[in-house]
């Protein structure tokens, strides 16, 4: 049944035992779940809806941003998904005393809403504050960075079997930025492992895994050089793993999987690392599909909050020029979709996308046609209504 | 108390007595100790003036005895060859990792590893042609760690001006001499200001002497995007000891993978060769399946060292011109041929093109 079809069974259910949904008393989607009990538990039920529409804080962001926020909007209207978008922008103002801080209605959207799609944001230099991301990362303390990485059929790569998910530590690691000068000439960097941090991602790794039929999750680590840090996220890892018998678990260095990646990507599934290493791996799974033009990207943070983003940059050269390729921020849109439990919809945009990308004939630039964005978005458009 | 490992003050002279050379050989684990006899054998065959003083360290052991032992003939010898040393990770921290150990005592401070496009050899990349100059003996290698509070480890990683000055030298060095016009440092100064941002530094002052090469900088995630999408833009690259992992990893992986590539330790009075990618080869050890093409270049890289370049470029044509018969290339290529056979087709392609062999 289609999220719509379930959601009016579920007020006529609760309409048959007294139970009010308008009013001050407006129900939880978690409370509904509790009620009627055998809900699949794979959609997470979002905690806004109102008459079946979910709310989705968008925060179009800087450069190309709006052109593709704009893009996704169009699609997601002609493809009636049941979204409704909340603008936000984010820009960092300073707080009281003296602390950086994200606008409090962008955060309250947020904390309300708790799925968010991002476009690029600005990265200042010598702007006195600490990057968008950043401070985004730490108000909401998105904890993993889930980058699922498939060969996309109709955009050639020397490396077409790809079908890999990496899941990255984001809090600490290499960069929690704890540096000194120890004498002059001398730095350290503090890499900082915690078990707290490591059983999360470790935990959130195998749910993934679990949540989307994927066979195995591989741990990257260098525990041979870095003993007692590494060698806590492993223990960490393969305690998760015991949980979770039925997906199969395994440690790679990071030098092997880097060497087996480009040889042969298809041997791995789900990959699960600290910072760094996820850095550049999933950098690194990115450039094997196509760049960062075609990546999508996700956010999973404490209390249920997920931010879906696009990681390429503002492009302030073909900003405004309607030259821009959605492609990336229209998948994590339909990664945020699938986050949702809207299957249906999100395979239905997906294949449309690839479709158009497959035919080749309104590509945008970097994909290798000289179409415009616009262009592009009204091929997908059209698949989207034959699909439909 | 005093440790005998760390008396380098004395230099002993080169170890060449009646105009033959003296180089320690340490077999190491998995494929180590088959390629080594290997390259004996053939060193043998094609009368190389070179004999092997043979050093075996026990890596299940948990005393450093074995190790020491080896670093003091590398001292004596001044030179030489090894396989990769087992580290069981799942020991405490107390028992060191004996290839990092080795390094770092003997102060090899650069690890240069050649990966370029071989004839005969598939790859979904053509034409290319990297250096790749890793600083070997501190960054995130240092082994420094603690645990202050239960649950929460701190690893340090160090970077200095000193080692750092002297890997960006040594990098421009080797791109005069051998002719290479560009230079990219590889780091992540935008996160760790203070640590790749002292040596993206010092590489930058560096670069200032070297008029002639050009200096790029460029963050590591974006470099391994570029290596699989355009390696080729690479001619030689710079950058601390993790990165250096990642990269001469990736791009090994690019020409071939970890049976194709020799690497070279260098320090002030001391050289160390291996194969490039420095993997134990457990799983296929003793089948005779490995392929001997890293550590066969990778002795052709000691030989140049030593300045007997006529027997370094005899033994290398030959291991080329086998890398382009592909029916004998071995699984790691591929195919299904033996280490014997490639072994046994290289001696037949170094009796055919000079007079010096004994009889086969």
């Amino acid at each position: 049944m289609a999220g719509t079809a379930w959601r009016s069974a579920i007020l006529n259910l609760l309409k048959q035992w007294g139970l009010s949904l308008y009013g001050k008393d407006k129900i939880k989607a978690q409370e509904v779940s509790q009620v009627v009990g055998a809900l699949k538990k794979e959609s997470l039920q979002p905690r806004t809806f109102t008459r079946g529409i979910h709310t989705v804080t968008l925060i179009p962001g800087d450069g190309i941003g709006p052109e593709i926020s704009t893009a996704v909007m169009k699609i997601f209207e002609v493809a009636k998904a049941p979204i409704q978008w909340e603008e936000r922008n984010v820009t960092a103002i300073q707080g009281p005393g003296g602390k950086w801080m994200i606008p409090p209605d962008a955060k309250e959207s947020m904390d309300r809403n708790k799925i968010g799609l991002k476009g690029p944001l600005k990265t200042p230099i010598a702007a006195g504050h600490p990057s968008m991301n950043l401070l985004l990362r730490k108000t909401f303390d998105l904890y993993a960075n889930v980058r699922p990485c498939a060969s996309i059929e109709g955009y050639q790569t020397p490396y077409t079997d790809v079908n890999l998910v990496t899941i990255r530590e984001n809090t600490e690691g290499e960069y929690s930025g704890i540096e000194h000068v120890i004498v002059d000439g001398v730095v350290q960097s503090i890499k900082l492992i915690t078990e707290q941090a490591s059983q999360r991602i470790a935990e959130y790794a195998f749910e993934y895994a679990k949540n989307n039929q994927r066979a195995s999750v591989t741990a990257v680590h260098k525990a041979n050089i870095m003993r007692m840090s590494d060698g806590l996220f492993l223990r960490t890892c393969r305690e998760a793993a015991e949980k979770h018998k039925d997906v199969k678990f395994n440690e790679m260095y990071l030098d092997t999987v880097c060497l087996n990646m480009v040889q042969d990507p298809s041997q791995f599934d789900v990959l699960v690392m600290p910072n760094l290493y996820g850095d550049i791996l999933s950098d690194l799974c990115a450039g094997l599909i196509g760049g960062l033009g075609v990546t999508p990207s996700g956010n999973i943070g404490a209390n249920g909050v997920a931010i879906f983003e696009s990681v390429h940059g503002t492009a302030p050269d073909i900003a405004g020029k309607d030259m821009a390729n959605p492609t990336a921020l229209l998948l994590s849109a339909v990664m945020m979709l699938r986050h949702m439990g809207l299957h249906g919809h999100a395979q239905k945009i997906e294949t449309a996308c690839f479709d158009v990308i497959r035919d080749k004939k309104a590509l945008t630039k970097d994909l290798g046609g000289n179409s415009k964005c616009s262009e592009f978005t009204d091929a997908i458009c059209q698949r989207v209504r034959e699909l439909v | 108390t005093f440790d005998r490992r760390h008396n380098s003050t004395h230099t002993p002279p080169p170890a060449r007595y009646g105009g033959r050379h003296t180089v320690t050989l340490i077999p190491g684990d998995g494929i180590g100790p088959e390629l080594a006899k290997h390259v004996c054998e053939l060193f043998r065959f094609c009368c190389v003036p070179v004999d092997f003083e043979v050093v075996d360290v026990d890596s299940s052991m948990a005393s450093e005895d074995d190790i020491d032992d080896a670093i003091m003939a590398i001292r004596r010898n001044g030179v030489a060859l090894k396989g990769n040393i087992e580290t069981n990770h799942n020991l405490p921290p107390s028992y060191k990792s004996r290839n990092n150990l080795l390094r770092t005592t003997l102060d090899l401070y650069a690890n240069v590893m050649h990966c370029q496009s071989l004839p005969g050899v598939r790859t979904r990349h053509r034409k290319i042609d990297i250096m790749i100059v890793r600083e070997n003996t501190e960054g995130e290698y240092s082994s420094l760690e603690h645990e202050n509070v239960p649950g929460v480890v701190e690893c340090l990683k160090i970077i200095t001006k000193t080692k750092s000055l002297r890997i960006a030298d040594y990098a421009f060095q080797t791109a005069r001499a051998k002719g290479r016009r560009l230079v990219t440092a590889v780091h992540k100064a935008n996160i760790m200001k203070l640590g790749d941002g002292l040596f993206l530094e010092c590489c930058k002052e560096v670069a200032s002497g070297y008029p002639e090469i050009s200096f790029e900088s460029m963050i590591v995630d974006n470099t391994t995007m570029q290596l699989v999408s355009r390696p080729q833009q690479f001619d030689v690259m710079v950058m601390p000891n993790l990165y250096g992992n990642v990269v001469s990893n990736v791009c090994a992986g690019l020409v071939g993978g970890p049976g194709l590539v020799p690497g070279a330790n260098y320090g002030e009075n001391y050289a160390v060769f291996e194969t490039g990618t420095r993997n134990t080869g457990k799983s296929i050890a003793n089948s005779n399946t490995a392929n001997p093409t890293a550590m066969l270049l990778a002795s052709c890289l000691l030989l140049d060292h030593l300045k007997l370049h006529d027997y370094a470029s005899m033994i290398r044509r030959a291991v080329l011109s086998t890398l382009t018969e592909t029916k004998l290339h071995t699984a790691d290529l591929g195919g299904q041929g033996s280490t014997s056979e490639v072994l046994q087709r290289v001696m037949n392609a170094v009796q055919s093109t000079g007079p010096r062999t004994l009889s086969m």
